[in-house]
């Protein structure tokens, strides 16, 4: 029976191969199916703006739109600023300090997105005088952190610079 | 399908149904035994069958006059209204086919719930039904974005959001979705090609449904098991046809009452502005036949384990067959089933009310004693109460109850 063990050996083997190379044809034939579906190089190109902040007087912001989001530039007055940086971070769900969130301390740039569901929190409104997002009910401080409702974390800061005074720069 | 003795009388008809028994399967159809005893609950199936077909006609022609593109969206919808001849009666009929659709199935889901229709042999088609259902979901929301008006645009980015809940890949998948990094045009135009194209699995299903029906045969109001065919059953035409086309004919005239008279009652007019990425309505709802749904999101203060429970409280019913172990079928002989039954209907509802208030105070109380009465009711109520209730007995076949006078 030596010869027959042998002979189904081989047949194994090649079944086994066969299927190897079977699923491997399969799922690189069927990644470009799922891959088309992710941002196309067009949607990548858009992916800096610059915006002139001359005009915007202190307590005012602006709203902008970046990749197709609302991105919030606001000037912050002196009691924005002191209690952004007042706050116990023991408090906070997501700690972040105020520092860490903003290049000036006069300027929070940040994306105009509430982390629960990604709607457009309101400005000046809410319990902790940032912004109120009306869909589920989260409260940020001035901050940009959240501070109260389903919300798991602070509004993002996206990537940004400061090109000259007046002139930042998204992405 | 059982076996079948037809033959056809003529002598092309013998010929071709030798080669594709098409004859047989409309004969099966026309002669399928069914209980005598089928309320107008049972008319629910017929009448969604009907809704289906409406919905894929209506939006074949609304496509070809809409537009796919976040520019020209919105206005295309208004050249439908305007210009297009009877634009405006496809369009109503599309959008209100939408509710009348869930209306129906909810209907057909509760009767399915109260006579036990879920209950072996029929698991199969039940989980083919739920998987209609969620299909329907998916369609209609997806559908709701095309217009690219206000709740459209809202309402795609806080669903689609939903996935950004799940850790690590969450991130990733809400880009994949969008295909970008917000909801835009790259959204719209899969999201159009999606909802042409997800009627077609649901025809399928639906076609599977019915095969899986047609095995064991329909279940009915007493919910015994009744031989086929036999004094307890009747052939389906003429008298079911009969009876669902009456029924449907019924349904139609509430749905024209809504076409004609208050054909924008159910919808949104925030819909009617045009989709603006940086301003967020003041209070975002889903269509009605969602909001249990998104109360249940909402009532929970935590953005996974609101996703969980949303997600949950569907596939939960798809173990339904399972969690209810009682070998009666029908509520009618089921005292404490039949109580709890109708509890969970006013929970039901009312979780559809909170879902369209804003979710704080009173609204939210209500929304989260729902919302754990919801997951009560089939994890530990229904449970055990089919371990522990007493069922009246049941009769022995359609006939006898009304032969004795019972
Ligand atoms: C497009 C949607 C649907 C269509 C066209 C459809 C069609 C039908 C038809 C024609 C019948 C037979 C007549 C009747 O009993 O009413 C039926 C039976 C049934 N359906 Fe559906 N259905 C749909 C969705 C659903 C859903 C979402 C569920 C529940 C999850 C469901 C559960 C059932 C069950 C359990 C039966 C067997 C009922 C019995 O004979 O007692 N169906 N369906
Ligand atoms: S999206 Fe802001 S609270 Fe839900």
């Amino acid at each position: 029976m030596e010869k027959s063990g042998k002979k189904s050996d081989r047949r194994d083997f090649l079944f086994t191969a066969t299927y190897t190379v079977g699923a491997v044809g399969i799922g690189a034939t069927i990644w470009p199916f799922i891959d088309q579906m992710n941002p196309d190089n067009s949607v990548k190109a858009l992916a800096t703006t610059e915006v002139d902040i001359s005009q915007i007087q202190p307590g005012k912001s602006i709203t902008v739109l970046w990749r197709g989001k609302p991105v919030f530039i606001k000037r912050r007055t002196e009691t924005e600023i002191s209690e952004a940086q007042s706050v116990n971070l023991e408090e906070l769900k997501h700690p972040e300090k105020d520092a860490d969130r903003v290049k000036k301390p006069e300027w929070l740039v940040m994306m105009g997105i509430c982390s629960h569901l990604g709607c457009v929190p309101l400005s000046d409104k809410g319990e902790y005088k940032g912004w109120f997002c009306p869909c589920h009910g989260s409260h940020y401080d001035t901050s940009g952190r959240i501070r109260k409702g389903p919300a798991p974390t602070n509004m993002e800061i996206p990537k940004y610079v400061f090109v000259d005074e007046n002139t930042i720069k998204i992405g | 399908m059982s076996e079948h003795t037809y033959t056809p009388q003529s002598k092309f008809g013998k010929w071709f149904n030798d080669r594709l028994p098409l004859l047989s399967l409309a004969s099966h159809l026309t002669d399928y035994p069914t209980p005598k005893n089928l309320n107008y609950w049972w008319t629910f199936g017929g009448i969604l069958t009907f809704c289906l077909l409406s919905q894929m006609i209506t939006g074949l022609v609304l496509a070809m006059h809409y537009v796919a593109h976040a520019d020209m969206a919105f206005s295309s919808i208004e050249h439908i209204m305007r210009d297009v001849n009877y634009g405006w009666l496809i369009r109503y009929i599309h959008s209100n086919g939408a509710s009348m659709f869930f209306l129906a199935v909810y209907i057909h889901i509760f009767r399915s719930l109260f006579y036990g229709s879920y209950k072996s042999p029929r698991e199969i088609i039940w989980i083919l039904g739920m998987l209609i259902y969620l299909l329907m979901m998916a369609t209609a929301f997806m559908g709701y974005v095309l217009p690219w008006g206000q709740m459209s645009f809202w309402g795609a980015t806080v669903i689609t959001n939903l996935f950004s809940a799940i850790p690590l890949v969450g991130e990733s998948i809400t880009t994949w979705l969008w295909g970008g990094y917000a909801v835009d045009n790259p959204t719209l135009t899969r999201f159009f090609s999606l909802h042409y194209f997800f009627p077609f699995l649901i025809l399928g299903l639906v076609i599977l449904h019915i095969w899986a029906l047609h095995v064991p045969g329909n279940n009915n109001p007493i919910g015994i098991d009744v031989e086929k065919p036999s004094k307890d059953t009747v052939p389906f035409h003429p008298y079911i046809t009969i009876k669902d086309l009456f029924a449907l004919l019924i349904f139609l005239i509430i749905f024209s009452g809504f076409i004609f008279f208050a054909p924008n009652i159910l919808g949104h007019s925030d819909n009617y502005i045009e989709a603006n990425p940086l301003v967020t309505p003041k209070h975002i709802v889903p269509e009605w036949y969602l909001l249990p749904f998104y109360a249940i999101l909402r009532s929970v203060p935590d953005k996974l384990g609101g996703v969980v429970l949303l997600f949950g409280s569907i596939f939960i019913l798809m173990a339904l067959p399972w969690l209810d172990s009682s070998k009666v079928r029908s509520s009618i002989f089921r005292p404490l089933n039949r109580i709890f039954f109708w509890i969970l209907i006013v929970n039901v509802l009312a979780l559809g009310y909170v879902g369209a208030m804003p979710a704080e105070g009173l609204y939210l109380l209500i929304a989260r004693v729902g919302t754990a009465y919801y997951f009560a009711h089939f994890l530990i109520i229904l449970p055990v109460l089919s371990r522990i209730e007493k069922t009246q007995p049941l009769p022995l076949s359609i006939t006898d109850p009304v032969l004795t006078g019972k």
